[in-house]
C-alpha cells in the first residue's frame, strides 16, 4: 500500500486538488496499484499546488503542480516509487523553499493528516496540553508571557498579558474566542492551520482554557472560507470523539469544548470588540474600550480574544519551553513569523522564519520577484490597512518597531506584491473605498472620513485644485487615524498616507496630462 | 441557490426553536434560514424578533448589517469575483469590469433569467494564486475571462 498525499487546502482545491486526488484513485484502481490517498493541509509551496507527495524509502517525494492531465504519465512514470518526471520536485522536505524555513507553528501543516488524532499525537499533538495540566494555571500563564508571544492578528499585544488578565478576574463563566475573521487580503495562514493543523488550535485553545479557568470556547470563521468550516468541524469532532474535547478531559477534571461560529461578511468583525457583539447576534459594531474584552468580553463576561496564529503557537511553547520561542527573532519581535507571499510574485506561499529578514530578501529572493516578470513597484505590508512600502525600504528587516519607526505596520505578515503597472492614486482611493463600504458606521471619522476621502481623491483623479485636496486628503487621513474608534477607521490612512508619501508623481498625472 | 425551499413560517418557526440552545443564537438562525429558503424573508425576520424577544426593528437592524445576508432570492448561482489587493495585483479590477460589461451587468445583479447572481468579494485567502474567484462555494484559482464566461455558460445551461 503506497501512500499518497493530495492537500484538501483551499488554494490547492482552487487549483484542481479535489479533481485530481480523483483521477489518482481512479488510475490507481484501473491500474491494480494499492494506494492511500491522505488528504493533508499545504506544506505552503502554493505556485506548486496541487502538489502531490508520495511516501518512499527515501522521504517524501513531490510532484507539482499536478494536473489531471498529468496522472496517466505519473503513474507511466513509476511516481509511485519515486520516479523521475517533468513535476518531480525531489524529497520534499529538501525543497529549497522548505530547508531556508524555521517551521514552529506550521511544522506539522502538509505534513500530517488534519483528521487524523493518532497522526497529531504522533507528531507530538496533545503534549503542550499535558504539560499544561501538570503545571496548572500561574505557571501556564507565565510561560506564554516569558515566551514573548505577541497577537498575530496586526496590533502585536502580547498574549500572556491578555490571558494572565483573565486569569486573575474572579472564577466564574469566562470564555476563549478564536478570531478567525481572516479578512485581509495577502493572508491566508490562519486558513491554512485550520486546514493543515486543526487540532493545534484545539489544543491551544484548550490550554488556554485551563489557564484562564473557561470551559467554553468559541472560533468566529469568515464566511468566505467553506472548505476551512468544514475541515475544522469535522476536527472538533474527531476531538471530543477521543476526549481531547468534553467533559473531563483525559482524566484531568477539566471540562472545556469548542464551538464554531460562522461570521456573514463584514470585514469590521475582524475586530475584536465587533466580533464579540457579532457573537452575540447583534450587528458588529464596535464597542469603545474600556473596559477591554479581558474584562467584559462575550456576553459582559471576561473573555480572552486571540488569532488563530497565536493560539495554535501555544501548544509548541508549553511543548519546547519559553525559552525555546524567546530566543528566535530579532529586538521586541521574539519568535517566527509566517510570512504569507502573494499578489503578483513568482513563488507565493507561506514561509515561516524568525524575526528579523529583511523585506528586499523575502521579496526579491525568497518570492523570486513578480508573476509578469516587470520590476516591482510597491509592497502592501500588513493587509488592506497596511502601508505600501517602496523599493528604497528594501533593506527594512520584518520586525513590529523596525516598521512602525517608517510608519508601516507588519500587522499579521502578510505581503503583496506590485510590478510597475500599478496605479498608486487607484489604490489609494480603494483604499478608502474599502473602508466606506466596510465601516460599522459607528464613528464619524471613519463613516464619513472614508467617503469624503473617495471624494477628494476622484477630484485629485480628476486633476481639481489637485495640491490643495491632497491637503484636505492629509487632513481626513489625520481626522481618522486619531478619532476613529477601532483600527478600520485609525488604521485606513496607512495605505493612502504612504501612496502619497512614497509615490507623489502617481497623484499629480493628471496635472502633468493636463500640462502637456 | 438551486432547490431553496418554498417559504413558510411554519418552517420558519421550526429552524428558529431548533437554535434556541445556543448563546447568541441570531447568526447561526440566519444562515440556517437562508440556506434553506435561499433567502432571508421578511416574514423570518418578524418570527425571529418574536423568538429572540427584540424589537423588530433591532432584528431587521441586524439582518441588514451583514453582506451575507439578502431580503429577496438570488440567482440560482451565485459567483463572488475577488476586488481585494492581491487580486488587483494581477489585474482583477480590469478583468472583473470587462467581464461585467460583457454580461451588461452590475455588481450585486443577477442575469435576467435568474440563473447567476455576482458579487463582489473582499479576499478568499487564495491571494498567491491570484485573481481568484468563489462559485457556488468552488474555489477557483488564477481565474481568466474564458473561465468566467464558462461559469456564466455553465450556470445558464442548467
Amino acid at each position: 500500500m503506497t501512500k499518497i498525499y493530495i492537500p484538501l487546502d483551499m488554494a490547492a482545491v482552487a487549483m484542481g486538488a479535489d479533481r485530481l486526488a480523483a483521477a489518482v484513485a481512479k488510475e490507481a484502481a484501473a491500474r491494480g496499484q494499492q494506494v492511500e490517498i491522505v488528504r493533508n493541509g499545504s506544506r505552503g509551496m502554493l505556485w506548486l499546488e496541487p502538489l502531490i507527495e508520495v511516501e518512499t524509502p527515501a522521504g517524501r517525494v513531490g510532484y507539482g503542480p499536478a494536473k489531471v492531465k498529468d496522472v496517466a504519465s505519473l503513474f507511466d512514470a513509476g511516481f509511485l516509487t519515486g520516479g523521475a518526471h517533468a513535476l518531480s520536485i525531489g524529497v520534499v522536505e529538501e525543497h529549497p523553499w522548505m530547508k531556508r524555513q524555521n517551521r514552529f507553528t506550521f511544522v506539522r501543516c502538509g505534513v500530517i493528516d488534519p483528521l487524523s488524532v493518532a497522526d497529531y499525537e504522533a507528531h507530538d499533538g496533545f503534549k503542550g496540553l499535558k504539560r499544561a495540566f501538570e503545571i496548572g494555571s500561574a505557571a501556564i500563564v507565565d510561560e506564554v508571557a516569558k515566551s514573548g508571544l505577541r497577537g498575530r492578528g496586526g496590533a502585536g499585544f502580547p498574549t500572556g498579558i491578555k490571558w494572565k488578565t483573565v486569569a486573575d478576574c474572579a472564577p466564574g463563566q469566562k470564555y476563549v474566542v478564536v478570531n478567525a475573521d481572516e479578512g485581509d487580503s495577502g493572508t491566508f495562514a490562519d486558513r491554512m492551520i485550520m486546514e493543515g493543523d486543526p487540532l493545534s488550535l484545539i489544543e491551544g485553545m484548550t490550554i488556554c482554557g485551563y489557564a484562564i479557568g473557561a470551559s467554553k470556547g468559541y472560533v468566529y470563521l469568515r464566511s468566505e472560507y467553506p472548505v476551512v468550516a468544514k475541515v475544522f468541524q469535522a476536527a472538533i469532532e474527531k476531538a471530543r470523539d477521543a476526549g481531547w474535547l468534553g467533559q473531563n478531559i483525559k482524566g484531568s477534571g477539566f471540562d472545556f469544548d469548542v464551538e464554531l461560529r460562522i461570521g456573514a461578511g463584514a470585514y469590521v468583525c475582524g475586530e475584536e470588540t465587533s466580533l464579540l457583539e457579532s457573537l452575540e447576534g447583534k450587528r458588529g459594531i464596535v464597542r469603545a474600550k474600556p473596559p477591554l474584552p479581558a474584562h467584559v468580553g462575550l456576553f459582559g463576561k471576561p473573555t480572552v480574544v486571540n488569532n488563530v496564529l497565536s493560539m495554535a503557537t501555544v501548544p509548541m511553547i508549553l511543548e519546547k519551553g519559553a525559552k525555546h520561542y524567546a530566543d528566535l527573532g530579532v529586538g521586541r519581535s521574539r519568535g517566527t513569523m509566517p510570512l504569507q507571499i502573494a499578489g503578483n510574485v513568482k513563488f507565493g506561499g507561506l514561509f515561516e522564519t524568525d524575526f528579523g529578514i529583511p523585506l528586499g530578501t523575502i521579496v526579491n529572493d525568497i518570492a523570486g520577484g513578480t508573476r509578469t516578470g516587470r520590476p516591482v513597484k510597491a509592497v502592501q505590508v500588513g493587509g488592506p490597512l497596511g502601508a505600501y512600502v517602496p523599493v528604497s525600504l528594501f533593506d527594512l528587516p520584518f520586525d513590529y518597531e523596525a516598521f512602525a519607526a517608517k510608519d508601516s505596520l507588519i500587522g499579521h505578515g502578510g505581503l503583496v506584491v506590485f510590478d510597475d503597472t500599478i496605479d498608486m492614486l487607484w489604490m489609494a482611493r480603494f483604499g478608502m473605498e474599502f473602508c466606506a463600504i466596510e465601516s460599522c458606521g459607528k464613528c464619524t471619522p471613519c463613516r464619513i472620513g472614508s467617503t469624503r476621502g473617495v471624494e477628494t481623491i476622484d477630484k485629485i483623479r480628476n486633476g481639481q485644485d489637485v495640491e490643495k485636496n491632497i491637503e484636505l486628503l492629509k487632513d481626513l487621513c489625520h481626522t481618522m487615524k486619531f478619532g476613529s474608534l477601532c483600527a478600520l477607521g485609525g488604521f485606513a490612512p496607512y495605505p493612502v498616507e504612504s501612496a502619497l508619501r512614497h509615490f507623489p508623481e502617481d497623484f499629480r498625472k493628471s496635472a502633468l496630462e493636463a500640462a502637456e | 441557490m438551486a432547490g431553496a425551499a418554498q417559504y413558510s413560517d411554519e418552517r420558519a418557526r421550526e429552524i428558529i426553536a431548533a437554535h434556541m440552545g445556543l448563546e447568541g443564537p441570531a447568526l447561526p438562525i440566519l444562515h440556517a434560514l437562508q440556506a434553506e429558503f435561499g433567502y432571508v424573508p421578511d416574514s423570518a425576520v418578524k418570527e425571529m424578533a418574536t423568538a429572540l424577544n427584540i424589537s423588530r426593528a433591532e432584528m431587521h437592524g441586524v439582518v441588514t448589517f451583514y453582506h451575507d445576508f439578502h431580503s429577496a432570492p438570488h440567482g440560482r448561482h451565485t459567483l463572488k469575483i475577488c476586488r481585494a489587493e492581491s487580486c488587483q495585483s494581477m489585474g482583477a479590477e480590469k478583468q472583473a469590469n470587462d467581464f461585467l460589461a460583457r454580461q451588461k451587468l452590475e455588481w450585486h445583479q443577477t442575469t435576467p433569467d435568474g440563473s447567476l447572481t455576482v458579487e463582489p468579494v473582499y479576499c478568499l485567502g487564495l491571494c498567491a494564486h491570484s485573481p481568484a474567484a468563489l462559485y457556488d462555494g468552488e474555489p477557483i484559482g488564477q481565474v481568466d475571462a474564458a473561465t468566467l464566461d464558462e461559469i456564466v455558460a455553465e450556470a445558464k445551461g442548467e
